[in-house]
């Protein structure tokens, strides 16, 4: 197993395809990849190369095919389990596999623990890592706050930590400044030179780099176009550029009507400025995102921004629209300083932002309607400016779809549409082509030309591509919120006198730079790790787990909060909210009789501690009108001649209202009230009788709501707060993508779930002593029994508790339902079945069965048992037995769930 | 601010709501099932509670007290040992004990009026009080009957008249259907509303807002009275085909007064959501906040426990709340069939308290709006 195919393949692929629902990402892709090489895959977005690679990484569930990856199976659960250790898989997005909140060492340090790295050994070697790419100086900056650069070398670190045998980098340099890249596949190299023996797959947008791979695989529509070296695709399509060859490789029916985009020379005329920038400057707290930045940009001309992501491009143009309001500096739009409360300025210029920002739940005809109304268009003219700028983009045959369902390259040109419906004199487009394919992008930047040289509108556009900068009439390069320089981009190549515009740039950013960071150009000398075998449950990876999610909880100040103090917060409104006591009720007596008698059985009333007298009722009326309002939950009427009547023997009628409207309290007065006629006749009348029903109120003798309901809320904010969280925590990585670390590491689904418990166990037994000591010394509920049993208990409820929201997160996969779905499904049982308001022994048929299972019915009993019966460990076996069989059964269904792969 | 724009971003939001199928299912759910369930979940106070009997007499008597508990307000009683009766107290397996001592039916016929022992497990606060009455009450209609060797009416010279008034039975799911339709109005309006705005935001929509002619005025009172007509209908229709149709809960008063209050209120309570939108940075950290600041409302503005019976301090602060005067109009109109003369001072509060929540959500929907880009 540990011999590496040196000779042989690192990845063969078999007839796999793939699919999403209705979609084929791989449609069977057969492919042999040579090891000890450094293969690229290379095509536009949503042609299947990220599916290949997570596939190859054993990160996604295969469907059908095979493939194998160091010499075996990797749909085979054993085999992955053996192998993962010699992969190392860093998936596209910058940092996605990274945890933002953690610094870059502890990130490192966290993919070394899970690889079973001892202390010593990892120390060594993040030093080592960080020392050679360049990431020393920063390794106490959170990950999130890295420029793109460094990200990827972080990802790069973390990958390496474990000493590879197969490297697989999804996109890895996309998005970043043309110098990091050059210095990230400088490390790649160094790297290899260091390990001749590693295999490296790579996918990558950039035709430019790709050309410095050993072998590449030109993918379109799940399928491979051609496999071969750099000189042999060139040779094949004979053509230039690798770009080229790409576009030639494609079927025929996808490059008709491909025109090569043609730059027409720009006639004169740059009397007049569009936009004048001068000193601008942005800044965020102590960031300063655009430092100073001055340019100018003639009308009808086509200016370009070119740097990498976080450079400050888009924060500039933001400014430029009114956005966002600069720190300090000006802009003019055609001489008209810009003010970014002043509407008018907004119809001169059309803006479109970077990724797509439409409304993809509206139509591309109601998109179109809805911005020409804004833009107030008048009503009359909007159908027929809709229909000209549809023809116009090409977009007549999809009004009615919905821009979700269509390919990138058409909603590109709706949003182009949607920012030219109102014809504006400047258009401002932040890096519009991205991830747009080949064919795509040069028919965009034909309509971009024909814009700017027939219609005379102006045009600034940023971007990442030096293919696309090289269009433009002059650019400005930026660099960490700085304009380097600004001219054509034939100038700046003389003046520099590079061979291409990357190689000018490069030059400009070194010259603001400084040196490189990484000076030393010595191979990076890995030596080989010892691999410890890897076992089924190894309690290091699952405190690693335990100490990372504390980690980042610490850093989320609203999810730390709701974990500290949500349930206390709760409490205090339970306790006050759901109270069982009637009392303060109010009440009027309408005497019609005004006797001793009658004054008597008023008095009686005005006695009881329930009830609180409002003035005398006047007539009817009144009475109707009060009782309406709600002033009054009951009146009472002594008809006239009561007094009389009574001592007489006759029979007289006291008449009471209750306000009906809220039931229970309603019952409650009912009973009360007989209760004190009751008492008031045996009073008068010397009534007896037969028996003496001598009442006991055990536990609670003045039977007061908080003392029943305070041990009754404890379980069910242990349940609630905890549960919501620990589902929270798994739903998030899905969400986030770091889940994909679980799939990748020899991380068991076990460790998983218990490492992601722990920190949340530990919060919710804060909270419980947290919530005994409120109910003790606030509420005063007296606690009778032990508190070392209350805790035992507690201890168990609480892993139930977080089970339960692990299990939730197996079924939720985004963040707000697990939420919202977590509070319900925990809620719903928790007060209706587990004893909270009525007795589980009350209960029937399936509620039952819930009462008598559900963890919360037992904690309730423990809860209730230790705080107001004053009972110890030996009367609640059964309870407590309960709780010890609910843990594994819970854990373990989890476990059962939760996917090793995605699927 | 220009009604136009206000329409026509309006009008966007419906549109978008109506390609939304999970808040599609929720606010459906919201306004039928979870109203249908609430209806059918309050509890009748006594409900087949337990009672255990500790029979020391083993007379005509005493089985015939042992007969007298069936359901559906009590389980048929188990006959118990006094051991027994601490340990079931304690496990909360019964809630209730009687123990009828030796000599109990002698003791009754010779007149010595003996003691019935009666234990409650006042843990158990919703049954424990009327549960005891109940008992009182049946144990002393059987002695007294078996004392008088026949069943009577005890007769009273002076009658006691208990009427309920608007609700003749005191019928719970009445109550519970009511009190649901008022919280769902409050939750599903915070709940739109922000998300409304929060999907702008994930979405990146709101920077292609911002940079055409609109003011963040418009934008905000678009998503409210959009948001808030949503609920309205939703509710309204909640009222006549589930509350009045499905339940038959009888209205007593009239359903247009009550709508308009609750316009008022989602006035305030849609603010709120926006408010909340804007403290949140994504829509998990939206639903925790929510979730925390719905449970005070819903539970401590009167609408599931009366406010009278809450600590002072706790009523003045939930004043401030717009649905405390939400839930006091709803009921006077829903229950008690309340007209404007009534309800005036509620309209009032909710017209300030509206107003106040709608200018602060404001002046932070414009200060954040620009962080949001």
């Amino acid at each position: 197993m540990t011999e590496t195919p040196a000779a042989g393949y690192v990845v063969r692929l078999n007839d796999v395809t793939l699919r999403y629902g209705a979609t084929l990402a791989l449609d069977t892709v057969t492919l042999d990849l040579p090891a000890g090489q450094m293969v690229g895959l290379i095509g536009p977005d949503g042609v299947g190369k990220s599916s290949l690679l997570a596939l190859i990484a054993g990160a996604r569930r295969m469907q059908s095919g095979r493939i194998e990856v160091l010499g075996g199976d990797i749909g085979n659960a054993q085999h992955r389990r053996g192998v993962c250790p010699r992969i190392a898989y860093m998936p596209q997005g910058l940092g996605k596999n990274l945890y933002p909140t953690l610094s870059v060492k502890e990130n490192i340090d966290f993919f070394a623990s899970l690889f079973g790295q001892g202390r010593k050994e990892s120390e060594h070697r993040i030093a080592e890592l960080v020392e050679s790419t360049g990431l020393a100086p920063f390794v106490d900056r959170p990950a999130g706050k890295l420029s793109g650069g460094m990200k990827q070398k972080l990802g790069l670190c973390c990958a390496l930590v474990h000493d590879p045998d197969l490297l697989i980098l999804d996109e890895p340099t996309t998005g970043i400044d043309p110098l990091s890249r050059r210095q990230f596949w400088e490390l790649i190299d160094r790297i290899r030179t260091g390990r001749p023996g590693m295999s490296v797959i790579v996918a990558t947008a950039y035709m430019e780099e790709a050309a410095r791979f050993d072998r590449l695989i030109a993918m379109n529509g799940g399928r491979v176009l051609a496999a071969g070296t750099v000189p042999d695709l060139l040779a094949r399509t004979n053509q230039a550029t690798l770009e080229a060859a790409f576009i030639a490789l494609l079927p025929e029916a996808q490059r008709r009507g491909h025109r090569a985009v043609e730059i027409i020379p720009r006639d004169g005329g740059d009397a007049v400025d569009a936009i004048e920038a001068q000193h601008l400057t942005m800044r965020f707290g102590d960031f300063v995102a655009v430092d100073d930045v001055s340019f100018h940009i003639h009308q009808g001309e086509i200016f370009g921004f070119l740097g990498s992501n976080g450079c400050g491009k888009t924060t500039t143009m933001k400014m430029i629209t009114g956005l966002l309001p600069p720190s300090a500096g000006s802009a003019e739009l055609f001489g008209q300083p810009l003010d970014p409360h002043d509407l008018a300025t907004r119809r001169r210029v059309g803006y479109m932002s970077q990724g797509f920002s439409l409304y993809t739940e509206l139509t591309v005809r109601q998109n179109l309607e809805l911005h020409a109304r804004l833009f107030q268009l008048p009503a009359a003219e909007i159908p027929a400016r809709v229909a000209e700028v549809a023809a116009r983009f090409g977009l007549t045959a999809i009004m009615d779809d919905l821009p979700s369902a269509l390919p990138l390259g058409q909603r590109q040109r709706l949003q182009l549409a949607v920012a030219m419906i109102h014809k504006p004199a400047v258009l401002i487009l932040d890096e519009p082509t991205s991830g747009v394919d080949p064919i795509a992008r040069d028919a965009f930047w034909q309509t971009l030309i024909e814009l700017s040289r027939r219609d005379g509108v102006t045009i600034f556009i940023s971007t990442h591509f030096m293919n696309e900068a090289e269009r433009c009439d002059r650019i400005s390069l930026m660099h960490a919120g700085k304009v380097l320089v600004s001219d054509t981009p034939r100038a700046l190549i003389d003046k520099r006198g590079a061979r291409n515009l990357e190689e000018a740039f490069i030059g400009y950013l070194e010259d603001a730079v400084g040196d490189p960071p990484e000076a030393h150009a010595a191979p990076l000398a890995v030596e080989m790790l010892e691999r410890p075998p890897v076992r089924r449950f190894e309690p290091r990876r699952m405190f690693t787990y335990a100490h990372r999610e504390a980690l980042e909880l610490r850093r989320d100040v609203i999810r730390a909060l709701t974990a500290m103090l949500g349930s206390v917060i709760l409490m205090v409104i339970f306790a006050y909210g759901i109270t069982l006591d009637v009392e303060n009720l109010t009440y009027a007596v309408l005497d019609r009789d005004q006797t001793a008698i009658s004054q008597n059985y008023a008095l009686n009333i005005a006695g009881s501690r329930y009830f609180t007298e409002r003035r005398p009722i006047i007539d009817y009326a009144d009475l109707d009108r009060r009782m309406r309002s709600g002033e009054l939950s009951l009146a009472v009427e002594i008809p006239p001649g009561f007094g009389r009547d009574m001592t007489r023997g006759h029979e007289v009628q006291i008449g009471a209202w209750i306000d009906g409207s809220m039931p229970m309290r309603a019952d409650t007065i009912e009973g009360y009230v007989q209760a004190m006629h009751a008492q008031w006749l045996s009073g008068v009348a010397h009534l007896s009788s037969p028996v003496n029903v001598a009442l006991r109120y055990r536990y609670n003798p003045n039977v007061k709501s908080v003392i029943a309901m305070v041990p009754a809320v404890i379980p069910m904010l242990l349940l609630l707060i905890p549960a919501m969280l620990t589902a929270l925590s798994v739903v998030r990585e899905k969400e986030l993508g770091s889940i994909v670390n679980l799939y990748v590491t020899p991380t068991t689904r076990l460790e998983f779930l218990l490492g992601k418990q722990i920190p949340y166990v530990v919060l919710a037994l804060f909270n419980f002593v947290l919530l005994t000591v409120m109910s003790v010394t606030w509420f005063g509920v007296p606690l009778k029994g032990s508190f070392a049993a209350l805790l035992l208990g507690a201890w168990l409820y609480v892993i139930s508790a977080t089970a339960m929201g692990l299990l939730m997160s197996s079924f939720m996969k985004s963040q707000v339902a697990a939420v919202f779905g977590t509070a319900i499904v925990t809620l719903i049982p928790a007060i209706e079945y587990s004893g909270f308001i009525n007795p589980v022994s009350s209960l029937h048929g399936f509620e039952a069965v819930i009462g008598h299972v559900y963890p919360t019915s037992h904690f309730l009993t423990i809860s209730r048992g230790i705080f107001a019966k004053g009972l110890g460990l030996g009367d609640l076996q059964v309870p407590f037995l309960a709780l010890l069989i609910a843990i594994p059964v819970l854990i373990g269904t989890c476990g059962l769930l939760l996917k090793k792969q995605e699927s | 601010m220009r009604l136009a724009n206000v329409a026509n971003l309006g009008v966007k939001e419906l549109r978008s709501l109506s390609r939304d199928p999970v808040m599609l299912i929720f606010i459906v759910y919201a306004f039928t099932v979870a109203i249908y369930s609430a209806a059918a979940a309050i509890p009748e106070t006594l409900n087949n509670a337990s009672i255990g009997i500790i029979d020391e007499d083993r007379s005509t008597l005493s089985n015939r007290i042992v007969g007298a508990f069936y359901p559906p307000y009590f389980n048929a009683p188990k006959l118990i040992t006094r051991a027994e009766m601490d340990a079931g107290l304690d496990d909360g397996s019964i809630t209730f004990a009687i123990d009828i001592p030796p000599n109990f039916q002698r003791d009754v016929l010779a007149g010595k009026v003996p003691d019935i022992q009666l234990n409650v497990d006042a843990t158990r606060v919703s049954q424990a009080f009327t549960g005891a009455g109940n008992i009182q009450t049946i144990v002393t209609t059987e002695v007294t009957a078996f004392a008088r060797r026949y069943r009577s009416e005890t007769v009273l010279p002076v009658d006691l008249a208990l009427r309920m008034r608007f609700n003749p039975t005191a019928n719970k799911s009445w109550f519970g259907a009511v009190v649901e339709v008022i919280n769902q109005v409050t939750l599903l309006s915070i709940v739109l509303a922000g998300a409304a705005l929060i999907r702008e935001r994930e979405h990146g929509t709101i920077e292609h807002l911002l940079v055409m002619p609109v003011t963040p005025a418009e934008i905000m009172v678009s998503k409210i009275w959009s948001m808030a007509l949503v609920v309205l209908v939703a509710d309204a229709a909640s009222l006549a085909f589930v509350v009045q149709g499905l339940l038959g809960v009888p209205i007593q008063g009239s359903i247009s007064l009550f709508l308009l209050g609750a316009a008022f209120n989602l006035f305030a309570t849609t603010s709120l959501g926006i408010f909340l939108a804007t403290m949140a940075r994504s829509m998990p950290q939206f639903a925790l906040l929510t979730i925390l600041i719905i449970m005070p409302l819903e539970i401590l503005s009167g609408g599931t426990t009366p406010r009278e019976s809450m600590p002072v301090f706790v009523q003045d602060v939930m004043l401030a709340a717009p649905t405390t005067h939400f839930v006091s109009l709803a009921q006077a109109i829903l229950f008690r069939g309340a007209g404007l003369s009534v309800v005036w001072p509620q309209f009032l509060a909710l017209i300030g308290i509206g107003g106040a929540l709608f200018t602060v959500a404001m002046l932070r929907f414009r200060k954040a709006i620009g962080e949001m880009v």
